[in-house]
Order: C-alpha cells, then structure tokens, then sequence
C-alpha cells in the first residue's frame, strides 16, 4: 500500500515510478461509491413527502450522507422514495417511475400509506406499493420523522455494502415483460390483503356490510 | 332581506307553480327550494335571467345519497353576485330513474362539476356535451363510490383492483398531442 504521506507532497505522474496506488476488491469499491453517491427520486404525495422535504434541508441535510440532490428526473436516480398514499389511479405513474429507473436501484417505502395503505382502507387506495413496485426499506410512521427516514435510507447503505457484483442471484434481475405489471402476483396480493377484508369480506373487522343494498339501482355495474 | 327572499319564493310559484315542491331556511340565513326533477332547467334559467335575483354564479352542483330515503338529491348552490345572495336548489331524484337535465350550457362551471356528481352518483346528465368519469380511473367499472349502497372497499377483490389499475392507459387522460409535449415517450 503506497499511499504518499501527503505531508512530502508530490503530485504523482503516470508513467513516474513514484505513482500511487492502493489495492482493493472491485465490490468494495463499486459499493463504496454507489452507497455514497445515492440520489433519490421523490415521489411524494402527501404529508410524508413534507417530512421527506425536511430531511434534505438543512437541519437534517441528507447531503451528508451522499444524496445530494433529489434527482427529479428517474433516468438519473437511485433510489425511489415513495411518501405518501398511492390511489389507484396513480399505481401505473408509480410503476412507470420505476419502470424509468436504471439499474442498480432501491425502493423506499415511506410511512404507513405507502407501506400498506394505512388507514386509508377504502375503494381508492393502493394497499401497500409493494404490489406495483419492489421495496427494499419500509420506513414506519405517520409520517416519520425524519431521522426515521434517514435510518432508512442508511439501512440502504447498509445493504448495498453487502452486494456483490460477482453474485447476479442477489441482484434484482428485471424482465423487460414485467414493465408496468404488479410486482405482486395476484394470489400474492390475495394474501397481503385478504385478512384485512375486501368486498366480498368486507364486514370482516367492521358492519359496513350492514349499509349495503345490494341491487338498489339497476345500473351499479356496467 | 328575509322578506325579498319570502317575495322571491311566492314569485317562483306563480310562475311554476307546483314544480316547487318546499321550501325552507337552513342554518340561520341559507334559503333552501326543493323542486321537481323535471323542471330544473326551467326554474334555474328563470332565477339567472330574470332581473332583480340575477342568480348568475353556479357555486357548486352536488348530490346527496340519504340512505335512509331512497334515489339522490341533487343540489345546486347559487350565488347572486349583484344581490350577494345564496340560494339552494335541491331536487330529489327516484332510484329508478337518476335522469336529470344538464345545466352545462346554463353556467360553464356546470361542465366538471355534473361529470362528478355522474362520477360519483352515478346521475345521468342528459345533454350534458361530455359525460364521463372525472374523479375515477376511465376503466373503473365497480360503480359510483358514493353511493350508500357501495362498499367501502369497492367490489372487487384487491387483485382485480390492483390489476385494473395497472391496465389503465395514458392516452386515457391525455391526448397523444400532450404527451408529446412532456417529451419523448418511451414506446421502444
């Protein structure tokens, strides 16, 4: 290990037999720089997303973790910070968002609506993102704050250390097919979200069911 | 005040007669008049044209499901902007036939609110220029939310919800002109 004592500085200069250098495993340094250079992409959608917008100022200031910046554009993210409840109608734009994203890349799944719908248990919402997109860290909270979304982050730190380029069974292998379908297959979605009752369970936890007039009007379905 | 409101309601049933079903004042000054279904746009066109009431803002086209009584009542809310007075019109539709006509030609802003009230409610707006869902993903197909007899969690199970959703289309929302003008789509 040749590192020059910086005191006795002296530039090196290729071709110079005094040239530094220092010795280490390609996985070391590939993660080294890729857990230190995470740039997040925002997806908020409510309230989580204020805590998120609190952790990169300055009082949190997750610059000093290596996010930068958010990156808003996904071509150029790393890791995707959902904050907020997903409706239905915005499952496919998250999907997209994703889908956009270049490898390697992570998920983070920001607060109780974006992890499993929360108390948002109604005909509109997403149950949890991890039937559009693959999570990697479930930050807890309503809304967390934002060391809680700065654990989260740093749990990906963590993982990311422990990747290994030479292992592609440990990678997120994507298939080109699955762009813009559940990541979930649907008896999996059955059984995240079957105990918590659907239409057809739907007086499971409550008496909901007891309102419903099944064939008041005519033209429910159509 | 009170008074041109009483002299404003006994104006309305000598022109409409028995169209007006009710009326009555709800928290402390609102005027609420309940009319038939079938002479909405007769009664609203009267109130924005004739002088001295010129009801010439459409605040709000909203419905309400009771529950307990059955079909929706559809509500208007105006507002007179030289009088600056509010008034109420409500009409109670049967289940059997949620049919109304459309004020959209009336007031401009009747446009997106009807499209809601169909959206949610499931009225039919006839001669309305645009009726479809506004609120809801284009492909929904499990009915009008705010129904009292829908569901809370919607009908169908959360795989064929999940799974619809992901089948909706951008076009859906935005013509092809548009998206080129968020950039290059990524088709390939």
């Amino acid at each position: 290990m040749g590192i020059k004592d910086r005191q006795n500085e002296q530039l090196p200069v290729a071709g110079n037999s005094d040239l530094t250098f220092l010795t280490t495993k390609v996985d070391f340094v590939v993660n080294w720089a890729r857990r230190n250079s995470l740039w997040p992409m925002p997806f908020g959608t409510a309230c989580c997303a204020i805590e998120m917008m609190a952790s990169a100022a300055s009082n949190f200031d997750l610059a000093r973790f290596g996010m930068e910046r958010m990156s808003f554009s996904p071509r150029q993210a790393d890791v995707l910070i959902c904050a907020g409840r997903v409706p239905y109608k915005l499952a496919p734009v998250l999907r997209r968002t994703w889908d956009q994203m270049m490898q390697p890349k992570w998920c983070i799944s920001m607060g109780a609506c974006a992890s499993s719908g929360g108390v948002f248990d109604t005909y509109s919402m997403v149950q949890g993102i991890d039937t559009i997109v693959p999570v990697d860290v479930y930050v807890p909270g309503c809304p967390p704050r934002p060391e809680g979304l700065i654990y989260g982050l740093m749990m990906i730190q963590e993982k990311i250390k422990s990747e290994s380029m030479a292992d592609h069974e440990r990678l997120r292998r994507e298939d080109p097919e699955g762009a813009g379908r559940p990541v979930a297959d649907s008896s999996e979605v059955k059984a995240l979200t079957g105990v918590f009752g659907n239409s057809t369970q739907q007086d499971k936890f409550s008496s909901l069911a007891q309102t419903a007039r099944p064939g008041r009007f005519k033209d429910v379905l159509k | 005040m009170t008074e041109g409101k009483v002299s404003m309601i006994e104006a309305m049933v000598d022109v409409f007669g028995s169209a007006i079903t009710g009326s009555e004042i709800q928290c402390g000054d609102q005027q609420v008049v309940h009319v038939e279904p079938s002479n909405n746009l007769e009664i609203l066109t009267w109130l924005k044209d004739t002088e001295g009431y010129d009801y010439d803002l459409l605040l709000d086209v909203t419905a309400v499901d009771y529950g307990s009584i059955p079909g929706v009542e559809v509500v208007y809310q105006l507002w007179s902007i030289t009088n600056k007075q509010l008034l109420r019109i409500k009409c109670a539709l049967p289940e059997d036939s949620l049919k109304i006509r459309s004020v959209a030609d009336l007031w401009g802003s009747a446009n997106w609110l009807e499209r809601e009230v169909y959206d949610l409610f499931g009225v039919q707006f006839e001669g309305h220029p645009d009726l479809r869902r506004i609120l809801m993903p284009k492909n929904y197909s499990e009915g009008h939310p705010l129904r009292k007899d829908f569901p809370l969690r919607g009908r169908f199970s959360r795989e064929k919800q999940t799974e619809l959703a992901l089948k909706q289309d951008y076009e859906d929302y935005y013509s092809p002109e548009q998206l080129e003008g968020f950039g290059q789509r990524s088709d390939d």
